[in-house]
């Protein structure tokens, strides 16, 4: 009785070797597959970074020379998008969690997620259809009253498929997403802390304002940041409403207007051929970087704040 | 205690001698709602006003203009009897229910436009004819629907098993750095935009077939890169649902663990993680940059995931729009019926992913 008794092994059995490792198998698949995207992704395009006109129809003189504009008109649009979007998106948040009938709550979160069930296509056939045609006399009144102020210079688009519109298509399409995460954190304020503000006279603005807001504020920054990484890559809808004429410019509301990375990509790609694929395919690769590094930054907002995990 | 504090005779605006300050100064319950109709008057007879000299009854200017009446109106009155703090509250009430109609405003806009363009073709040459030598009317979105059920398919047997085995590990098997790396990359992977996706396939097929080869398959493979985050993502959260005592119940009756998962976690969870695969599926069917860029379009049918370009509904509402030929009406006209199909498919896909979810549900109670 010298020797402890060895520790029982569970006994090894074929089906759970299997099970495990073809687990194990699908989760690597994963890192494989992102190792695949990056590799593949780069390989095609070096060729690209030292192209120049003659080697590439698409190109004036270089890659950094045709990529800039469209990486100023792909955050130019996203960050207007962000900017109509975040308000209108805590309003829906703030009224499904602490405004509406508690009844209704989960009806109107569910008639606000159809949105982000619409194809972008769709909306693309939208924004040119109908959302165009009804901003553009807005346009005009703009451009006549309000010309001076730098962003609304003239002169007026007359077809309304400006960078603006592009912006309201995108904001539309990135509601949904802010407002189902920024409802979710809301709704996690302690209702203690509510309760006590209420109990001390504050009125539902006010319990707002000191319990509810400042409890959600990272996650309602990381919903913002998301929601812009889902602007930034976001293809057709951009790329059949905007008229694009490749200018880097802040002017919302005329003809001459910044394309986007992947709106360029989706209208020239079907007629690229040669050193114009690597192009563009290198286009996307700074694209794919961009939003990598954005949806990084909105990870470590959450990380930061382990109780927001679950919001998304 | 002869003093008593007398209750105010009247509510509202007319009480006077403010004496209980807990219920003095109160707009009476339907003061908004008031407040509100009189706006909508307003600014109707406004506008009938400006309709009578010939021009269209403007419904969203007037529905504009009563939303900022009744919120500069109702800010003041509570100004004026309540005082600032809940005048502030009545206009932030005002506001926040502002945001949620607008938010109404194009989704209402998009599903009538959808629908009455779309029924304007919504026929059964529609969903019988393939575009194969059509040129101007008639023709119909067979070769896309085709397509669109091939490579969604294709990519769903892609990716269930690798997105669901990849949740099991993440859940029942993961610890340490691998289960770490894989948590992160597949969060990496959520944000791939789309198009990136179509690009990547697009390489990776060209290495095969030459550059310029575009194939159902290629399609296929991009879709499954845009719908494996969303399966682990969904699965994930079903499994981790499973309370631990059903597992070791399992366990202390000497069950394998793998005859665990597969007999105790999977069936419990099996209706949440139907409704995650079903939502992954709704996602994806509605992506255009991908399958134009790894796809490509055709007006034939095509059976053959490994041969030949391959036309999908999403492709088919882009390019009937992007090419229209003579008459224009014809092509906008199948556009808009193929987004009306692409949106039905969409809504049932959801409500039956919600339904599942809300009657598959495993009944906790005891």
């Amino acid at each position: 009785m010298t020797t402890a008794a060895a520790p029982i092994r569970a006994k090894q059995r074929p089906g759970d070797r299997v099970f495990s490792k073809s687990a194990v198998f699908a989760g690597s698949m994963i890192l494989v597959t992102l190792a695949a995207v990056a590799t593949f992704l780069i390989v095609q395009s070096i060729p690209a970074f030292v192209a120049d006109g003659e080697d590439a129809s698409i190109l004036d003189t270089n890659f950094w020379a045709y990529v800039g504009p469209l990486v100023f008109g792909t955050i130019w649009a996203a960050a207007l998008a962000l900017l109509i979007a975040l308000p209108i998106s805590i309003g829906i948040a703030l009224f499904i969690s602490h405004y509406a009938p508690r009844r209704l709550a989960s009806a109107l979160g569910y008639v606000v997620d159809l949105l982000a069930a619409v194809p972008s296509v769709v909306f693309g056939l939208w924004g040119i259809g109908v959302l165009a045609p009804a901003v553009q006399p807005l346009y005009s009144w703009l451009v006549d009253n309000l010309g001076w102020f730098p962003l609304f210079a003239g002169p007026v688009s007359g077809t309304g498929r400006t960078i603006l519109t592009a912006a309201l298509v995108l904001a539309v399409m990135i509601i949904p997403i802010i407002t189902a995460i920024s409802r979710e954190v809301f709704l996690q304020t302690p209702v203690l802390h509510e309760e006590a503000a209420l109990a001390l006279g504050a009125t539902r603005w006010e319990m707002i304002r000191t319990a509810v807001l400042p409890f959600g504020r990272p996650g309602i920054i990381s919903a913002a940041v998301l929601g812009l990484g889902r602007a930034l890559g976001e293809t057709m809808a951009v790329a059949m409403v905007l008229s694009a004429t490749g200018a880097i410019t802040f002017e919302l509301l005329t003809s001459v207007n910044p394309s986007t990375i992947a709106a360029n990509i989706a209208l020239s790609f079907p007629e690229a051929y040669g050193i114009n694929v690597n192009v563009l395919i290198a286009t996307g690769l700074i694209l794919f970087i961009v939003t990598f590094a954005v949806n990084a930054i909105a990870r470590w907002i959450v990380a930061r704040r382990a109780e927001f995990s679950g919001a998304n | 205690m002869t003093t008593t504090i007398t209750p105010p005779e009247t509510r509202g605006p007319a009480a006077a001698p403010v004496s209980n300050s807990l219920t003095a100064g109160k707009l009476p319950n339907g003061a908004p709602w008031m407040v509100l109709g009189a706006s909508l008057l307003v600014s109707a007879g406004l506008f009938g006003v400006i309709a009578l000299s010939g021009a269209e009854f403007n419904w969203v200017g007037t529905f504009v203009v009563a939303a900022i009446i009744y919120v500069a109106t109702i800010t003041l009155l509570s100004r004026i009897v309540e005082g600032g703090r809940r005048s502030t509250d009545r206009f932030v009430t005002a506001l926040v229910t502002g945001a949620f109609l607008l938010a109404m405003i194009p989704l209402i806009s998009l599903s009538i436009t959808v629908v009455t363009f779309g029924l304007n073709r919504f026929d059964v040459e529609f969903f019988t004819y393939s575009m194969r030598n059509v040129t101007g009317e008639g023709g119909g979105a067979l070769h896309a629907i085709i397509g669109t059920v091939l490579m969604t398919g294709t990519a769903a047997l892609i990716s269930i098993p690798i997105g669901l085995m990849t949740s099991i590990y993440l859940v029942e098997y993961g610890r340490g750095r691998l289960a770490r790396g894989i948590t992160f990359l597949v969060d990496v992977m959520t944000g791939i935009p789309s198009i990136v996706a179509g690009l990547f396939a697009y390489a990776l097929f060209a290495i095969f077939w030459g550059p310029g080869t575009r194939t159902g398959i290629a399609g296929a493979v991009a879709l499954a890169v845009l719908m494996i985050p969303v399966v682990v993502r969904s699965s994930e959260e079903m499994l981790r649902l499973v309370p631990v005592e059903l597992r070791e119940a399992a366990y202390a009756l000497g069950v394998p663990k793998w005859l665990t998962i597969v007999k105790v976690v999977l069936p419990t969870s099996i209706a949440g993680i139907t409704t995650g695969i079903m939502l992954s599926i709704a996602r994806v069917i509605g992506e255009t940059a991908p399958l134009l860029i790894a796809a490509g379009f055709t007006n034939s049918v095509n059976y053959d995931m490994t041969e030949g370009r391959m036309q999908s509904l999403p492709v088919f509402v882009y390019t009937q729009y992007a090419n229209q030929g003579n008459p224009p009406e014809a092509y906008l006209d199948r556009a808009w019926a193929a987004a009306l199909t692409l949106i039905l498919i969409v809504m049932v896909l959801n409500l039956v992913a919600r339904l599942v979810a809300r009657f598959f549900a495993p009944k906790y109670g005891r």
